[in-house]
């Protein structure tokens, strides 16, 4: 690993200094360069992956692929696969069927040579109860050969206020922030993060988000699962849904999100208007998907949405928010919402069941009614 | 050699920091035996015969001891860290599962060497002296090392297959078995003669026939105790390797 001294310092620098305010504008840019396949071998690799627990077909034929300094976000509800996929990259499961290569190896077959060149986040727990963060840091450090600094780190992850308290006593933020460290501590080529803002609060997810923006600029290839649609937005230079076990939909945020919807403005603005009136004043077809929630069929050119606020204007009614296109998270649910809570919720390990479910449930335009104003302007930029 | 040995000294210095931070662990493997020896030894509840009390309680709580590492503290902390995916999180760094087992053997001598160094004095406080009866330590150790084997790998099995909670109960209720059966605090001859014949088959008899006989007055260590000691350290490794899940 003759590449590790100057990988390293990358993270602790680079991250924190706004990475995720960045990310978006170079999306695009790092996944052209990684779709022509420059690179010798993807840093991470399966090919029909199959998983099976005794006739339950957990994973059924998955072929994805991830380079150095890259961000794959593999995405899914609940017993979509997405944990049993990763458990097979980090060689905790044996494959029933297609190949697996991190780094070029066999996880399972390769494992030792494999482990000090991987960093791994488990979903839930990991770490002993009775560590604080130092001394857990300080005890995986003496795994690796060439470690963080373990100060450094703590540091990183703002964890040194709290360094030395157990880790059962640290709230589900700071234990995230740990698990975290904990899979960067060996300065990993490859990094699995499983659900890695699970039950973590809005300023800790803000800081594992900069944390894994960091590792990309490091080089550094990261697999993580979610099921925060705004985090793989956000973050992911490459999102794949799995559904079922199956890849249903890849690319990059972007394009996801185009394919899913094909030209079409949607805003927000009191139940019941008169939808087809206002259609003959647009010109398009205009549906109200969920009360106070409409969709436009029609592109978002400048005409168009001056005389929506304008038919707006003269009942004088307010907007909401406006947005064009779709979001991920608008794509995917019409991906896999329409059956996802009729998914049984038995992967082992798979989702904390912490209720996001129920939201996916409630159909593609349920979410919306709150919706987050900063997020509507980004989208009407785009 | 030390890039080998680096991760198995830190990893033995979490265990035994772990280990003797646990208060439920303290009270276990040093304060019971402590609070027993002194007890027993004292209050002349339970008749050891002929015997001196203290000649008969000293090797049988020194046998309690070990057992209470090498198996209840071992096996209830080992099962919590498979429940909490300690276990499972350490299999995907370079520690790897000999370095591991390593650090808690290791462990478990040292916690037994302190135990030792607890007991012994306050034997030797209550009139203990093991060196009149002509005490046999190369023998003892040899005894201890293979029980530690056979309790530890008791301890593990059990880890390994059931469940945190589940495995916290059978351990402590094993404990409870085998003080009772084993030679420990009543001596085997006040057993009916059907149960003791049967407690002679098991580890903790065994091992308390040993050390009675080499750190007590006993005369030599019975052929059938060792026998018994490494049937039982063969068989539960075996069985604690092919059924422990680091999951």
């Amino acid at each position: 690993m003759p590449s590790d001294g100057s990988d390293a310092a990358a993270p602790l620098s680079g991250a924190g200094a706004g990475a995720g305010a960045g990310t978006a504008g170079g999306t695009a840019a790092t996944a052209g360069g990684t779709a022509t396949g420059t690179r010798a071998a993807p840093a991470v690799a399966c090919h029909g992956l199959v998983v099976r627990y005794g006739t339950r077909t957990a994973v059924d034929g998955i072929t994805l692929a991830a380079s150095a300094g890259e961000i794959l976000c593999v995405l899914g509800p609940n017993g979509a696969g997405k944990t049993s996929t990763i458990e097979c990259l980090e060689g905790y499961r044996r494959p029933s069927g297609g190949a697996v290569r991190v780094l070029g190896l066999d996880p399972v077959a390769d494992h030792r040579a494999l482990v000090p060149r991987i960093g791994v986040m488990l979903q839930r727990g990991g770490v002993y109860p009775m560590l604080g963060p130092r001394r857990a840091l300080e005890l995986f450090a003496a795994y690796y050969d060439h470690p963080e600094d373990p100060e450094a780190l703590l540091e990183l992850v703002r964890l040194r206020e709290v360094a030395g308290t157990p880790w059962r006593h640290l709230s589900g933020g700071e234990q995230a922030r740990l698990s975290l460290a904990l899979a960067l501590i060996g300065r990993p080529e490859v990094v699995f993060l499983d659900e890695p803002t699970a039950g973590v609060d809005p300023e800790g997810r803000l800081a594992v988000r900069d944390l894994v923006a960091g590792l990309r600029e490091a080089g550094r290839c990261v697999v993580l699962t979610t099921h925060e649609l705004t985090e793989a937005e956000r973050l992911a230079d490459r999102v794949a849904i799995l559904h079922r076990g199956r890849v249903v939909a890849e690319g990059t945020p972007r394009a996801l999100a185009a394919a899913g919807g094909g030209a079409s403005v949607s805003f927000g603005a009191a139940p019941g208007l008169e939808v087809a009136a206002l259609g003959t004043a647009l010109g398009a077809p205009v549906a109200e998907e969920a009360p106070g929630r409409y969709r436009v069929a029609a592109a978002a050119t400048p005409a168009l949405t001056a005389a929506l606020t304008a038919w707006l204007a003269e009942r004088d009614l307010a907007l909401t928010d406006l947005r064009a296109g779709r979001t991920l998270e608008e794509t995917y649910l019409a991906i896999v919402g329409a059956d996802a809570a009729a998914v049984p919720d038995d992967e082992p390990g798979d989702g904390p069941g912490n209720g996001r479910g129920r939201r996916r449930g409630r159909g593609p335009s349920a979410r919306r009614g709150g919706g987050d104003p900063t997020r509507a302007g980004q989208r009407t930029s785009r | 050699m030390t890039r080998l040995l680096r991760p198995l000294v830190a990893q033995i210095g979490a265990e035994t920091y772990m280990t003797l931070r646990r208060g439920e662990t303290l009270l276990l493997t040093v304060g019971i035996p402590v609070a027993f020896l002194v007890f027993f030894s004292t209050s002349h509840v339970i008749s050891t015969g002929t015997q001196s009390s203290v000649a008969f309680f000293v090797p049988g709580i020194l046998s309690l001891a070990v057992m209470s590492t090498s198996m209840v503290s071992l096996g209830i902390a080992t099962g919590f860290e498979r429940g909490y995916g300690v276990l499972k999180r350490l299999g995907s760094t370079p520690l790897g599962r000999t370095r591991l087992l390593g650090a808690k053997v290791s462990t478990v001598f040292l916690v037994e060497v302190v135990q030792a160094a607890v007991l012994v004095p306050v034997g030797y406080a209550l009139g203990w002296d093991p060196i009149g009866s002509g005490a046999s330590a190369g023998e003892a150790l040899a005894a201890a090392v293979l029980a530690t084997v056979a309790f530890g790998s008791l301890g593990l099995l059990m880890a390994g297959v059931l469940r945190a909670e589940l495995n916290l109960a059978a351990a402590n209720g094993l404990y409870l078995v085998l003080l009772l059966l084993g030679g420990m605090v009543v001596p085997l001859a006040k057993l009916p003669g059907g149960l003791a014949a049967l407690a002679r088959a098991l580890p903790a008899a065994a091992l308390s026939d040993a050390f009675h006989a080499t750190l007590g007055n006993a005369g030599a260590v019975p052929l059938e105790a060792w026998v018994v000691l490494a049937a039982w350290a063969v068989a539960a490794a075996g069985a604690a390797s092919l059924t422990f899940r680091w999951e």
